[in-house]
């Protein structure tokens, strides 16, 4: 059955969010609410899971109860971890034609647009739908190349020999309370493995999606590009509305070995009901390029910093970020690089807008280690905020321990001009249209680094995010 | 009714060097038309008693009556801090100056309460004296973007124009304004140069199409030849669609734009009007000869 056209008229009143609506549940297997060595129990055993993996899951439990709740970025008082489903398993096999997958789930990937992206310019695409990848499809071409793209919980099972190699190396599971979230409950996700020297030129792309209410959705993705191979891994994720809150905790590996490159772009659109604390970082090895694209737009906290650890020699990192915090929500963003290794290089462009008494925060850090001798980095962080009402601030960190290094640091904030405003309505736009041009050409710099598809579609939401008030 | 505007044009270019300036009725005339009824003739834009005020209420603009129609040019000059750009910016509709007194009407329509958006969709277009940077939107898309909002003002919803038409019409406008191909990539007004922020302007002019079109100091900051391409596009677009109000402090631009109406504008007022000649003499005479006593 479809989504109920009535609960998505309520949901959507006052609110241009369009992804909000939802399915009826008919789940093949859904855990009691809250969270106990049990639960990590069931599901480890429930996915079949070599003992290590189970082990590994338990033991992240208990650091996850040990730890406390991190007192810095935003308010995580209000998650009530005992309300929340850590597993929903909601059909019984993987499809890879999407007619197999239920007529719902199938009618909510087309209006996400997924399928129809799928046949017009990605390699790949991964789709999941609460804790599992229902759907899950590779070129056949790719493949024959000995490029691997599976869900997380596949990549276990078929390949357990490489998950065990990095599976928790670059993202200990006592990194943080929400690493060892993830790490005890974790549950799809996308593993990749590119072979050396293979490029693959169209992006893969994986799209996550919550339907249930208080639903805790813990994807877990490894990406191994070998030695001059190239990927472009892309995320997308939307959610119901609801009058209560779910949570989203990710956890992202990404290794790149010599002179290879990743790009990896986020369109979080998550609903507003959402708590996004996410933690992502890679590692790139001599002569290898890292890029996080990171476009925050949803949710109602998110916590996120990318991070890239350049290990090798003139290794390159990246972070593109866009946060856009509209009324409730609170974008805590921004990206790390440490250089550990000499000639390596890194940028952090940060673009934040603030609406309607949003908060935007950027939290960065730059570090060089002692014998990264002619590192080079570039942090460059401008707010523009709409209104009075909103807010902004930016936190970053510079630890530098070697002399011979180059670093820039720049900071700005702005409001929207009414000599700018002016300007653009004497020629015809409204004061929204107007307003939204200028947030658009605020965030160019990022958006032109995506491939056209996604700038679009970015454009699309900054529009619609901008519609209805100005400041 | 372009056979009317055109007759209208030359007929009040004939007509309006007679009439000294102080008394002529700013905005309705009573004329015999060729076959010899009288009828009420309304000026396209008409200006009546028009009062501009800052926000802390200081009167600016002190009483302004002006007439435009399609075909005309009409020149408005005045020394610095006369009030020229204020007037101006008061035409398109700038929420720091208000119009506390008088009439301000197109085709009949009361402009006062629109703000800047519905005037410019109704015609009216601004050339700025100091255009403004927008980071990350480039000309192109700018213009696209512009010129739907206004087919859509038009149209009653969305009707975007068709991209090779668009294509084709930018292209056009660009090589006659002698616009550098690469300027359509570029972000708007940034980094441009004085020369090429005018262009620019006279260049988004020719495809928003205005009926009637404002020119604030478009000639000040250019060399001899950027005036004359800015001039020569002007002059282009002023005919049976057009009518244009020249603002300009000196005599040089209107050499290339053969205004039809100069007007005097001192103090707040428009304080001489006549034709081109006028030009001339207050090039010969300066500002002080014009300057009335209440104003000294």
């Amino acid at each position: 059955m479809a989504a109920t056209p009535e609960t998505e008229i309520v949901a959507g009143i006052g609110n241009d969010y369009k992804y909000g609506f939802h399915d009826e549940e008919n789940y093949v297997f859904k855990s009691e609410r809250g969270l106990s060595a049990e639960v990590v129990a069931a599901i480890s055993e429930r996915k079949n899971e070599p003992d290590w993996m189970r082990k590994f899951r338990l033991k992240s439990l208990e650091y996850f109860m040990a730890r406390p709740l991190p007192e810095w970025g935003g308010d995580l008082s209000q998650i009530d971890f005992d309300n929340i489903y850590y597993y929903i398993k909601p059909t019984e096999e993987q499809a890879n034609t999407w007619e197999d997958l239920p007529a719902d789930i199938k009618n909510t990937w087309d209006r996400l647009g997924i399928p129809e992206a799928e046949r017009k310019f990605l390699a790949g695409v991964g789709a999941q739908y609460e804790s599992e990848v229902v759907y899950h499809k590779l070129q056949e071409k790719l493949e024959s190349q000995g490029v691997i793209f599976k869900d997380m919980d596949s990549g276990l099972r078929d390949h357990e020999e490489l998950v065990k190699q990095y599976f928790g190396t670059i993202i200990p599971q006592n990194d943080n309370k929400f690493a060892a979230l993830n790490s005890a409950v974790w549950s799809g996700g996308s593993f990749i493995y590119v072979p050396p020297g293979v490029s693959i030129e169209m992006p893969l792309q994986a799209y996550f999606r919550i339907n249930a209410e208080n639903m805790g959705q813990f994807e877990r993705t490894l990406i191994i590009v070998d030695e001059g191979a190239y990927v472009h891994y892309v995320e997308g994720c939307t959610a119901p509305i609801y009058t209560t809150d779910s949570l989203h905790s990710a956890v992202v590996e990404i290794i790149v070995k010599e002179g290879g490159r990743c790009r990896y772009t986020t369109i979080q659109n998550w609903s507003t009901n959402v708590y996004n604390l996410v933690t992502k970082r890679a590692v790139a090895y001599k002569d290898a390029t890292m890029e996080w694209v990171d476009g925050n737009l949803g949710s109602k906290l998110t916590m996120k910093y990318p991070a890239i650890w350049l290990l090798g020699e003139r290794a390159h990192g990246e972070v593109l970020s866009i946060a856009f915090a509209n009324k409730g929500q609170h974008q805590d963003a921004g990206g790390k690089a440490v250089h550990v290794a000499p000639k390596t290089t890194s940028t952090i462009t940060s673009k934040s807008i603030s609406k309607n008494g949003g908060r935007a925060s950027y939290r960065g850090l730059l570090e060089v280690a002692k014998g990264a001798e002619g590192a080079k980095s570039k942090v460059v962080c401008d707010a523009l905020i709409l209104d009075e009402d909103s807010r902004t601030d930016t936190y970053p960190y510079i630890s530098i321990d070697e002399n011979n290094v180059d670093i820039g640091h720049e900071a700005t904030v702005s409001k929207i001009g009414e000599e700018q405003l002016f300007y653009l309505m004497s020629r015809g736009l409204s004061e929204a249209e107007a307003a939204a041009m200028i947030v658009s050409g605020f965030v160019e710099p990022i958006t032109k680094e995506l491939p056209l598809e996604y700038a679009v579609e970015m454009n699309r939401l900054i529009q619609l995010q901008m519609e209805g008030s100005v400041g | 009714m372009q056979w009317f505007s055109a007759w209208f044009g030359g007929f009040a270019a004939f007509l309006y060097p007679s009439f000294g300036g102080h008394h002529r009725p700013a905005s309705m005339d009573l004329r015999a038309t060729p076959s010899g009824t009288r009828i009420l003739i309304m000026a396209l834009l008409e200006l009546k008693n028009l009062h501009v005020a800052l926000e802390d209420g200081t009167e600016i603009v002190k009483g302004v009556d002006l007439a435009v129609n399609t075909n005309e040019t009409h020149a408005v000059m005045g020394p610095n801090g006369s009030g020229k750009s204020t007037l101006a910016y008061a035409l398109m509709g700038h929420p720091a100056y208000e119009i506390t007194e008088g009439e301000l009407l197109l085709d009949g329509e009361d402009l006062t309460q629109m703000e800047a958006d519905e005037r410019a969709q109704r015609g009216l277009f601004l050339a700025f004296q100091y255009p403004h940077a927008v980071p990350g939107v480039t000309v192109t898309s700018f213009m696209r973007s512009a010129i739907n909002s206004v087919r859509k003002a038009k149209a009653g919803g969305d009707d975007p124009i068709p991209i090779p038409e668009f294509r084709k019409e930018l292209m056009a406008a660009m090589e006659q304004l002698k616009v550098p191909r690469e300027m359509a990539s570029r972000y708007l007004n940034e980094g441009f140069s004085g020369g090429e922020k005018k262009r620019v302007e006279i260049l988004q002019m020719a495809m928003l199409k205005p009926r009637i079109a404002v020119l604030d100091e478009t000639d000040s900051g250019l060399d001899i030849d950027a005036l004359k391409i800015v001039a020569g596009g002007v002059k282009d677009l002023v005919g049976p669609n057009m009518g244009a109000i020249v603002i300009t402090h000196y005599q040089r631009i209107l050499n290339y734009i053969d205004p039809d109406f100069v007007h005097v504008f001192v103090g707040g007022r428009i304080v001489e009007e006549g034709g081109p000649e006028l030009a001339h003499k207050l090039e010969a005479e300066g500002y002080e000869a014009f300057t009335p006593e209440v104003v000294k």
